[in-house]
Formats: C-alpha cells, sequence, structure tokens
C-alpha cells in the first residue's frame, strides 16, 4: 500500500522539469481533465489517462487498483486512512488494493466544492464526512453492479460483488471492478443509496494500518517543509516582535552581500531573506538592522493581560449563555456558598513541524502552492487572496502536516507571507520556513482566561446553583468576527452553557476581552472550561462529604451518556477498589466534539511534592469507532499533549511580545513522563463523535483532582511547574 | 569543498564549514528526511549517525563531519525495512511522524549498544521529543524490534496487516 501523494508530486515535479504545464497532473483522471480543457501529456505518464473516475471520491485503475479521494488533511490523526475505510467499506472492494490522495483545493473550487469541507479541525473530519462519504463508496458500488450487468445483459438484482469481484449467479460469470470501471463511470449515480449496517463492517470499524505510515518511517518526503522542486530558493522571516507592530526602518546592507542572500523582502510587518539555502538565509536575518515600530501594543504584559481579565470579571451586565431558574434567589436563600477563582496561560501549539509555505509564481500566469494546511481551500483562496489572482489560477498541494493541533487552519498567515515572499522572485519557487523562535512567538495562542465560580448549597449540601463567570478572549473575534453572535462565543463559555448536570439554577456570565495577543484553536478550544467545572465540581463534593463519582452521578440524569462513559471507567479503573497507600485517583467527565470522555488519573506524589502520573483510563462514547488503533493513538496523543501543557507550558507577555522562543522554555513531556494510558469504547451508537480532541477535555482536571487527593492541594491555575505540590 | 560520506556515498559540498550538517543534508544534498524543529539540539528531529553514533545534527558544524560516515533516515537500510522501521510499521508508532526519523536514528544506535534495553533504558537514551505523544509506542516498538534481534535470523516476512 502506498500514498499516491507521493507519485503525484513526482509527476508534477517530473513535468516542471520538462517545461510542461503542470496543472493537467492535478487530475489524476483523463476526462475529467479534459472537462476543464487541458491537455493531457500521455507519454509523461500512461497509467495516468487510463484511471477511471467514478465519482469525486472513488478512481479506480484498470488493474483493479482504488484509489480514495480525501478532502480533509492528515496531521497524525488518522484521518487520511479513517475516511478511505469508510468509502472503500461501502464500495466493498479488497482493501489490500486501496490507496489514498488528496483532492485537489483548485479541483474543488472549479467543480463546485465538489468534496464538501476541506476543513480538518474540531475533531470533524470523519464525523462531518461520514455520510456522504459512505454515500459515494455505495453508490459507485451500484454504477459497477450496473456496469457488469449491462454487459452480461442480465438482471442487476442477480449481480453480486466481494471484495470488487462482480459475480453473475446464474451464470457464475465474474468481472473485476477495474474491467467495467470505464462503462460504470458514463452511467448515472443512483439517487438513493442503503448505507451499511456499523454491525455488518468488515472493513471500517478494523484496527487496519494507516495509509500515511510507511512513508514517515522511511523518512519519505511528504511534508510541506519536505517540498523540493528544481530551482527552488529558501525563506525566512522575522516578523515584528510586539503583534501589531510594523517596520519602521531597514538596513540590509551586510545582509544582501552575504552568500547565497538573493533577495531581501520587506513588507508592513515583517522582513525576509531569500536565499540559496535556509540556514544561510536565516544566518543573513540576523544580520538585518531592523527597527520595528511597535504600535500601541509595546506595553502590554502578564499584568496588563491579568488586569484586563479581572475587569472583565467584575464587570456588570454581562452577556448570559446560559441562564436557568433563579440564581440570585438561590444564593439569597443558601445555606453555605463555595467560591473559587481558576486560570490559565496562554498556549502555543508548537507543532513539530514549524510553520512553511512554498510558493512558485509561474511564467502561465499560475501559482503553486506546496504548505502543510488543516484547510486546502482555505490556503487556496488565501493564496489567491494574497497574489491577487482568481482562485482559479491557484493550486495549493496540500501536503502531510508536522502537527497541527489548530494552527494551520483559521489563521493560513503562512501562507500569505509565503506568497507574498515568491511574488518577488517571479518564476522562481521560494520555499519559507519559519524558525522555532518565530514559531514559538507568533502563534496564535490558547486563549488565557479567567474564571469565578460561585456554588449556593442548602443546610443539607445540596447543589441549589451554580454561577459562573468567564473572563476569556474570543478566538471568533480574531478569525471570523461575522460569526460572532450576541457577544457570545462557544468556544469560550463551553463546558458551562452546556452544562450536564441537573441543577436547578444556572447562570453563566461572559464577559468577552481580547487583548493583543492573537488567540486561535488550539487542540479542544475551550478545553480549559474542563479544568475549572471539573475541579470545581470535586470541591464540592468534598465540602459535601461525599465520593466524587457519587456526587457527579447524583447530578446527571439517567440516560445522560456523561453518566454512561462515567460508569464505563469507573468500572474499568475499578474506581471503588483501594489503591497502594502511595498512589491517588482523580475522576473528571466532559463532553465535547460531539463524544462523551471520562477520565480516571492515577498519580503519586513524592514528599519533596514531584509528581507523577502513573496510569490514565479514558472512556469514550464516539458512537461508532472507524479505526479503533488510530482512536487509541489519538487517546494517548491527547493524554501527552494534555500534560506537557499542565506540568509546564505557558506563554507570557513582556513588553508586548511573548517571552518563550523555544522547548527550553516550552517544554514538552518526554519519554519517562508518559503514563500507561487505557481506552475503554464505551459506544451506544446512533451518532457520530471526534477522537482528536475529546481525550484532552478531562484530562487536566482528572490529573488535579487526583492530586488533591495526594496532597490537599487545589490546583487553580497552571502550569504545575509553578506550584508547590508538597502535602498539606 | 568538503568531502563527506552519507549513506555509503561521497560527496563534495562547496559551504561554510560552521554550516550545520542538517542543512547540508537538506538543502544540498536533497536528503529531507532529516528534520529541524528546534535548530538548538532540544528536540532530537535532526538525528543522524556519525561513525554509529547519534548526533543532533541541527546544531552540529558540517566540518564535523568530514571523515567521518553519516547515515540518515534514507540510509538506515536498503530498501526501509530495517527491523525498527518494520516494528514502526508494525506497531502504528508515527502520528504525524515529522519527528519520527529522528526518533527511529536515535533507537538503532540504543539497540545497537543494548541489545535488550529495559524501560528505564530507553527512558534514559530516548530523550527525543514528540509533540503527539507517540512515546508508548516508541518503546513498545524499540522491545519488539529487540526481540526480532534475539530471534536466530531467519526470512522475515513482510509487516502483516492487523485485520
Amino acid at each position: 500500500m502506498t500514498l499516491n501523494v507521493n507519485r503525484r508530486e513526482f509527476l508534477k515535479v517530473s513535468a516542471a522539469a520538462g517545461g510542461a504545464f503542470m496543472l493537467e497532473f492535478s487530475f489524476p483522471c483523463a476526462a475529467q481533465a479534459a472537462r476543464a480543457n487541458h491537455t493531457i501529456h500521455a507519454a509523461k505518464d500512461v497509467a495516468v489517462t487510463e484511471l477511471t473516475e467514478i465519482n469525486a471520491w472513488v478512481v479506480i485503475h484498470p488493474d483493479d487498483q482504488v484509489v480514495v479521494r480525501i478532502a480533509r488533511s492528515e496531521m497524525g490523526q488518522g484521518t487520511f486512512t479513517a475516511l478511505a475505510q469508510l468509502v472503500a467499506e461501502e464500495l466493498d472492494c479488497d482493501w489490500g488494493k486501496v490507496s489514498a490522495e488528496f483532492a485537489s483545493p483548485n479541483e474543488h473550487i472549479r467543480r463546485n466544492r465538489i468534496w464538501g469541507s476541506m476543513s480538518t479541525g474540531g475533531s470533524q473530519g470523519v464525523r462531518s464526512s461520514q455520510d456522504y462519504v459512505r454515500k459515494a463508496g455505495a453508490s459507485a458500488r451500484i454504477m459497477l453492479l450496473e456496469a457488469a450487468a449491462l454487459r452480461w445483459q442480465v438482471p442487476v438484482a442477480e449481480c453480486t460483488v466481494e471484495r470488487g469481484v462482480i459475480t453473475h449467479g446464474p451464470s457464475k460469470r465474474r468481472l473485476s471492478y477495474g474491467q467495467v470501471a470505464a462503462d460504470a463511470a458514463k452511467l448515472q449515480p443512483p439517487k438513493e443509496v442503503r448505507l451499511r449496517d456499523a454491525k455488518d463492517w468488515k472493513i471500517a470499524g478494523k484496527p487496519l494500518h494507516r495509509l500515511d505510515i510507511p512513508d514517515k518511517v522511511r523518512g519519505k518526503p511528504v511534508f510541506g517543509a519536505d517540498v523540493a522542486l528544481p530551482g527552488m530558493l529558501h525563506a525566512a522571516i522575522a516578523q515584528c516582535p510586539v503583534f501589531g507592530g510594523k517596520v519602521k526602518s531597514l538596513d540590509a546592507s551586510v545582509a544582501e552581500k552575504m552568500r547565497g542572500v538573493k533577495k531581501i523582502v520587506r513588507e508592513p510587518g515583517y522582513v525576509a531573506v531569500i536565499a540559496d539555502n535556509w540556514w544561510r538565509a536565516q544566518q543573513a536575518l540576523k544580520q538585518l538592522k531592523i527597527e520595528w515600530d511597535n504600535g500601541e501594543y509595546g506595553k502590554a504584559s502578564d499584568e496588563t493581560i491579568a488586569a484586563m481579565l479581572r475587569a472583565g470579571l467584575d464587570a456588570q451586565d454581562l452577556p448570559q449563555p446560559r441562564k436557568l431558574g433563579d440564581v440570585d434567589a438561590a444564593f439569597a436563600a443558601a445555606a453555605k456558598v463555595i467560591e473559587a477563582e481558576y486560570q490559565s496561560p496562554y498556549l502555543n501549539h508548537a507543532t513539530m513541524e514549524p510553520q512553511t509555505c512554498t510558493a512558485w509564481f509561474k511564467p502561465d500566469g499560475f501559482l503553486e502552492v506546496w504548505t502543510s494546511t488543516q484547510d486546502g481551500e482555505a490556503s487556496l483562496l488565501a493564496a489567491a487572496n494574497a497574489a491577487g489572482l482568481p482562485p482559479e489560477k491557484v493550486e495549493v498541494h496540500k501536503m502531510m502536516l508536522g502537527g497541527g493541533f489548530g494552527r494551520r487552519g483559521g489563521p493560513q498567515d503562512f501562507v500569505r507571507q509565503g506568497v507574498a515572499i515568491a511574488r518577488a522572485m517571479p518564476g522562481v519557487p521560494v520555499k519559507l520556513m519559519w524558525s522555532r523562535e518565530e514559531d514559538m512567538q507568533h502563534g496564535f495562542y490558547r486563549p488565557a482566561s479567567l474564571v469565578r465560580m460561585k456554588a449556593a448549597l442548602d443546610k443539607d449540601g445540596k447543589l441549589l446553583a451554580l454561577h459562573s463567570r468567564i473572563a476569556c478572549p474570543s478566538i471568533l473575534a480574531v478569525l471570523m468576527p461575522g460569526a460572532l453572535k450576541n457577544g457570545i462565543d462557544f468556544s469560550a463559555v463551553r463546558t458551562f452553557s452546556d452544562l450536564p448536570y441537573q441543577i436547578p439554577n444556572q447562570q453563566v456570565d461572559y464577559a468577552l476581552r481580547n487583548g493583543h495577543v492573537p488567540v486561535g484553536y488550539w487542540r479542544a478550544p475551550g478545553q480549559q472550561n474542563g479544568f475549572y467545572r471539573e475541579c470545581f465540581i470535586d470541591e464540592l463534593a468534598h465540602a459535601a462529604g461525599q465520593d466524587p463519582l457519587d456526587y457527579r452521578l447524583a447530578l446527571l440524569a439517567a440516560n445522560d451518556k456523561n453518566r454512561l462513559v462515567l460508569e464505563a471507567v469507573a468500572q474499568a479503573a475499578a474506581w471503588r477498589s483501594p489503591l497502594p497507600s502511595d498512589v491517588h485517583r482523580g475522576l473528571a467527565v466532559v463532553e465535547g466534539f460531539g463524544s462523551y470522555a471520562a477520565m480516571v488519573a492515577e498519580v503519586s506524589v513524592s514528599a519533596k511534592g514531584e509528581l507523577k502520573v502513573l496510569r490514565i483510563v479514558l472512556a469514550i462514547d464516539s458512537g461508532y469507532v472507524v479505526n479503533p488503533d488510530t482512536c487509541r493513538a489519538q487517546a494517548e496523543s491527547n493524554v501527552a499533549f494534555g500534560l506537557s501543557s499542565m506540568l509546564y507550558q505557558q506563554n507570557t507577555v513582556k513588553e508586548g511580545r511573548i517571552v518563550e522562543s523555544n522547548f527550553h522554555d516550552f517544554p514538552l513531556i518526554g519519554m519517562s513522563e508518559m503514563p500507561r494510558v487505557e481506552v475503554v469504547f464505551a459506544n451506544t451508537g446512533g451518532f457520530w463523535g471526534g477522537h482528536g480532541e475529546p481525550g484532552i477535555l478531562p484530562l487536566v482536571p482528572a490529573v488535579c483532582n487526583a492530586i488533591f487527593a495526594a496532597t490537599g492541594k487545589r490546583v487553580r491555575s497552571l502550569p504545575l511547574s509553578q506550584q508547590d505540590l508538597r502535602k498539606i | 569543498m568538503l568531502k563527506l560520506n552519507v549513506n555509503g556515498r561521497n560527496h563534495q559540498v562547496d559551504v561554510e564549514p560552521e554550516m550545520p550538517l542538517l542543512w547540508v543534508l537538506r538543502d544540498h544534498l536533497n536528503l529531507p528526511g532529516t528534520k529541524y524543529s528546534c535548530g538548538e539540539g532540544l528536540c532530537g528531529s535532526c538525528t543522524v549517525h556519525l561513525d554509529g553514533k547519534a548526533v543532533r545534527s541541527c546544531t552540529l558544524p558540517v566540518s564535523a563531519a568530514v571523515g567521518k560516515r553519516v547515515v540518515t533516515i534514507e540510509g538506515l537500510s536498503r530498501d526501509g525495512l530495517h527491523r525498527i522501521q518494520e516494528a514502526w510499521i508494525e506497531h502504528e508508532v508515527p502520528q504525524c511522524g515529522y519527528c519520527q526519523p529522528g526518533m527511529i536514528m536515535s533507537a538503532a544506535v540504543l539497540l545497537e549498544k543494548n541489545p535488550q534495553p529495559s524501560d528505564a533504558d530507553i527512558d534514559a537514551v530516548m530523550t527525543n521529543l514528540c509533540r503527539c505523544g507517540t512515546y508508548t509506542r516508541v518503546k513498545l516498538a524499540i522491545h519488539a524490534a529487540a526481540k526480532v534481534a534475539a530471534k536466530p535470523a531467519v526470512a522475515k516476512p513482510a509487516a502483516a496487516k492487523k485485520a
């Protein structure tokens, strides 16, 4: 099984070397390319002209090889394979003959957005496209069956298919998919198709090997950073350290004379050096004398940001994303009030592959872009906009992402820059790559936030009311201001505004406070609210003298899926069984991204206050699971990502700029800090939830609640490296 | 001109002696399997072998590689199926995969020096960073590759499908 992306890239590059117009090689199908009025260089690659597109998702070779087109991006979460599994399941082909390739964003635009959304975030890759990709597979199967029936002149009802081989029952004649694909492509697709029940799945639902892994372990050039084109130059970039600032003056007299330097590009907010290798570009960048106009934010700091959030918490007349009953009356009647404030810092995505974009303004007026993107269509539109070209004149080659986590979706800043820089060298491909330092200091950060929660209890300790005030920057206000309704951003208030606990009086107040630090979607946007809510619930359980599991179960409706995953995780982790004296447990449950996730963390804390996270048990209900092994890997990934942030990470601000610059001051957990992770799939079916993010939702509160069990200390701000965890 | 031996082939490169080996590999010899991530020797994504030792090529001046044997992920095995790579495929180790060439190169040296490493040995040597959190599987795959080596040499079947 191979990754077709390489073959396609090779074709494009070899075509370029021969001076041919490259666009035709974006069309793996001859008929399609002809429709688009591009000539086919048949001699370049015979196979290219023999492929048959049954529909936009399914391409079949004469030798029965099936290529599934994938519109969403692959950043390690496994969507590339899972979507191919879903298509292959309905197509009923031989999985051993299946490969996958990315759909072309240019073709997507010209074919009226035929692949639906290319956006890959919010754990949507599978759950939001499963319906139409399965229908595409089923529809192709029916067309192939009909083509065989027509050739044999028999009723289609007498034909069956198994693993890509069609059999006419009465005569036992056989035809393979490859033999009838060309005929099938000419037929009308069926108006309706019936999808298989998950219990009958043979390809979906199985832990099949991922299609992208063999190339990745061989070090094949699959990432945006790996793009190499004939005559390509390299660009390094220095952006104004203060967000929103501009270049005031530039002295490039030393840099421009340095070895390999081809051009210095000055744009309003950054300067780039183009050179014949990236290191030389970066060395020259360091010799530039740039004076920055820091704009109005040169004095911003952690203190000014904290004051902004604090003022939000104390503001009057805030929007209320949730209001049930009468909170004021409940507090007036309360026998006891418990109140706590929690906070979280800004966080960078820190993808291992820094932001990168290769752009090439070609002599024929066409722009080609190669990038690691979570949204091929957004990249194409950003590139077209930056180039001043119609989208039809731009192609984006989607590369594998060296991590995404939300950084490479909405902003597309690196694509705009890559295009603007390459425009200075028309006819020459230029690969922009950010240094780690640029990447750390020019992110779209997980919002820093401050939350005050207040609970009213009656004399028996019963929870009467929960009042939550959330001061948090809005991501929508940065990336999609038009989508902000009534001053409420769901990702800032989630987990409170959709609280599953049956509390009669609830109020959530939201103070939208955006400082100058750009905020963005960071794995499971709004996940910090899970930390706040589930730790505060733990505080309430402790105050009531109740077991944290029993306390939560008593607040959840009988049929609530949060309850089901809680019960599942409690059983898997043997919640009610005793532990060794130095091991302590914590619990949390949070729903989000279509799934329900409950977690038990087991930790030990030494006398010196050293934390060791030993074991994590996750129970997750995503309705269905398309590839159980990939979903387990996502659970492991969410644990590692969440632990790194909780233990070590924060981005702080001084004189308007981000202080941290690399992994020495923004550490990741290492091998020895990875706990054992166990996953229970508690699927109830009937809905499709995600896996890329839900696992992180209960991680931080489960571990913090375990720390409380171990030490009697409540963790109300992060990271933990700033705190004394010695037992009280 | 500097003379380099990379993956068994001799090369002459016209570069500054202080240029890190990483950029010679990536931008001059077209071997992009070795990755840039931190540039400070902190993460190990750029790990290659220098005379059989694992080194971080982002901070190693190319001059230090002259007269030594450099091996990159592209040259670890002729067919891309070193026992470690096979174990990596079998246990589905990579997620995004960007740090994995460095992980694999580090693991190869570890197993060369310590054919049956304990978990603690692996923790001590494998200091490469992974943002996706593949650590559990890295460990699993190293143990699996160690077992393959411990067996008497027989023809190895291709990595079988799980289903």
